[in-house]
């Protein structure tokens, strides 16, 4: 009744924004900040690469646009917590009313123009899907294999240390910054150009929420935020379309259900570190804390 | 010295203090909360364009203010209570959700008058007002019965209330009489505005082999969907322009702008009163947008001819024999639906296969 495939292909396009938004809060929080500045960052990547795509009539320029914007609006939140050393819970929360409240000021002129279409790649799937696909994989490398990744690590894990081995906790973590607002701004921009294909005011709609869901559940793992990712988007796909085929779907149910599983992730992390087992998967030692070398 | 300095700055404050009251009591201050924002396009666009026709019409008399994008639930009672404290002394609250936080906080603020948009919850200082948008539904329910080649219509809803299954029964009852064969489907978003999702849910539809749509949420994304993939649908809540001639082959429009001028000056010479209306196509509150050229002559024209017997209380949406969709009976024959039962309206009538929620 419903095929299977379409139904996958529709995951891959509802799963691949919050997807960039989680690898790129992934890495941050990695670094050993945590920031909740997802959704400000994934409007003003919605917004930028939408009238970058707009004035230019390539989706391609519209994207470059929108992580550059989400970088630097990230970088407000960069020199906030990183330099001045305030709160990151709270900053971060200021970003993202911050970045709604911008985005909806500059993007009037936008409202009822259209977005160029974008090029479809290999199977019927736009590149974006399969960027999307292929950055898992090296972030993953980068974050286990490499010599930076492990740095990153080091100052995520324990930033005294990693200050006391020489290296430079502050610059590591404006880079690793930087990096989620580009990867929100492209997830931002997914949305206003690929999916819904025209601005309009908070069109992310709790997008930058979900991925922040999303990084707890993988536990801090690039493929666990695949899995994530497919997860929530699934979800929602799977929903919409068995009600269009006329099946009565516990909608509330299922839209709870990658929360629950959210919540049970942590569960079992707290549950593993009382119980002295490995510390693998739990969240980095040092996040949400400021760092300062005089301290 | 101490003290001088104590005395200016006391006097200082008393004639700060007493500046907005002088200016309370000559403009009236009207609030708005909205559910999502002005740049929607859609419903809340359509209630600020409201907003705007009694500035220009009252000019200095009054002084109007607006919190966008509230949430229904908790959040809309300290919205409320917000405007309130701000000396709003006339405040609209235009969505259904926000029926309770009103009645709440209309009990803490006796002074102060509420209208509810769409409720149906009165007291002495709430008024509710409402729009038969099942009037404009049963007119594009004509065009979408005439147009559909899958004989597949498919409906975005936001929440399985009652202002919303009015839309689909009459909608789905008007493309039924004209296309026996025609058949609806539903999608529930649960949600007056997530752009994503209702793009989604349009894409959900076509997959299913829907060609033409109607939404009752408030974003433009599903229209921008259609144009994608060769469907058409219709302006909803406000004219969505942009999308004419296709995929927006005509719309509802929503005009708020003759209500809110006739209260606020009710507000303004003291005739204020409670009390419930529901005005539809025949009072120009429900318009029907320009049916463009991508449909042919003579569906238009059937269209039109709807409308007008609709305008003129020739014709009513529900007129029975209707059943619901148990087989129970509703209306007999000639027989037309009773307000009390459309604003307590939780079911679907007969033919709609599609599930209704719980």
């Amino acid at each position: 009744m419903i095929d299977p495939l379409s139904v996958f292909l529709m995951l891959l396009g509802a799963a691949t924004p919050i997807l960039f938004a989680s690898l790129g809060e992934l890495v941050a929080e990695r670094a050993g900040v945590l920031n909740l500045g997802v959704e400000g960052m994934m409007i003003c990547g919605a917004l930028a690469g939408f009238a970058a795509a707009h004035a230019s009539g390539s989706p391609a320029l519209g994207f470059l646009a929108a992580a550059v914007g989400g970088t630097a609006i990230s970088l407000i939140f960069a020199g906030l917590s990183q330099y001045l050393l305030t709160n990151q819970v709270a900053t971060g929360l200021a970003l993202t009313l911050f970045g709604l409240g911008l985005t909806a000021m500059f993007g009037k002129p936008y409202e009822g123009t259209k977005a160029p279409s974008m090029p479809m790649g290999p199977l019927g799937l736009n590149w974006m899907i399969w960027l999307g696909l292929i950055a898992v994989p090296l972030v993953w490398w980068f974050l286990n294999r490499s010599r930076a990744g492990l740095v990153l690590r080091a100052v995520g894990e324990n930033h005294d240390a990693a200050h006391a081995l020489g290296y430079p906790v502050r610059r590591i973590r404006v880079l690793a910054i930087a990096f989620g607002g580009a990867m929100a701004g492209l997830g931002g921009a997914y949305i206003s150009i690929a999916t819904v294909l025209q601005w309009t005011e908070g069109m992310t709609a709790g997008a930058g929420w979900i991925a922040l869901a999303i990084v707890v559940f993988s536990r801090w793992d690039p493929r666990g935020a695949l899995a994530g990712a497919w997860l929530f988007g699934g979800v929602t796909v799977l929903q919409l379309r068995l009600q269009a085929a006329g099946v009565s779907v516990p909608v509330q149910l299922l839209s709870m259900a990658p929360y629950l599983a959210t919540i049970l992730v942590l569960v079992l992390i707290s549950a593993q570190q009382k119980f002295g087992r490995s510390a693998g998967g739990a969240a980095p030692g040092s996040l949400g804390r400021p760092f300062h070398a005089l301290r | 010295m101490k003290r001088r300095t104590l005395l200016g700055s006391a006097a200082a404050l008393m004639a700060v203090s007493a500046l907005p009251a002088l200016a309370q009591g000559e403009k009236l201050k009207v609030g708005f909360i909205y559910v999502g924002p002005i740049g929607d396009g859609g419903w809340t666009y359509q209630h600020d364009l409201g907003r705007l026709a009694i500035e220009k019409e009252y000019g200095d008399r009054i002084e109007t203010s607006y919190i966008e994008s509230v949430p229904e639930g908790a959040d809309a009672e300290r919205a409320l209570t917000q405007l309130a404290l701000a000396g709003n002394k006339l405040i609209f609250a235009t969505s259904f959700g926000f029926m309770d936080a009103v009645q709440n906080v209309a009990k803490k603020f006796p002074d102060v008058k509420f209208e509810h948009a769409t409720g149906y919850k009165r007291a002495d200082n709430v008024a509710t007002y409402d729009a038969r948008f099942y009037e404009g539904r049963a007119v594009i329910g004509t065009i979408a019965g005439l147009m559909t080649k899958s004989n597949k219509i498919g409906y975005i809803g936001s929440f399985p209330i009652p202002e919303v299954l009015q839309g689909i029964n009459s909608a789905y009852l008007a493309a039924k009489k004209v296309n026996p064969e025609v058949e609806m489907k539903v999608v529930w978003a649960y949600s007056w505005f997530d752009p994503a999702k209702e793009a989604d849910a349009a894409a959900a539809l076509f997959a299913e082999g829907v060609d033409v749509f109607m939404q009752h949420t408030d974003s433009t994304a599903p229209l921008a969907k259609a144009a994608e993939s060769g469907a058409i649908g219709f302006g909803q809540a406000s004219d969505m322009a942009n999308f004419k001639p296709s995929p927006r082959v005509s719309s509802i429009i929503d005009n708020w702008e003759p209500y809110y001028i006739k209260r606020v000056g009710a507000a303004l010479d003291g005739t204020w009163k409670s009390e419930g209306v529901w005005l539809g196509i025949g009072d120009g509150e429900v318009e029907i947008g320009e049916i463009t050229d991508a449909v042919p002559a003579e569906v238009k024209a059937k269209a039109e001819e709807v409308r007008d017997a609709i305008a003129k209380g020739e014709l009513h949406p529900f007129t029975g024999p209707l059943k619901k969709q148990d087989g129970s009976d509703w209306l007999a024959e000639g027989e037309t639906a009773k307000d009390e039962d459309l604003s307590a309206m939780n079911f679907y009538v007969e033919g709609i296969t599609a599930q209704l929620p719980k």
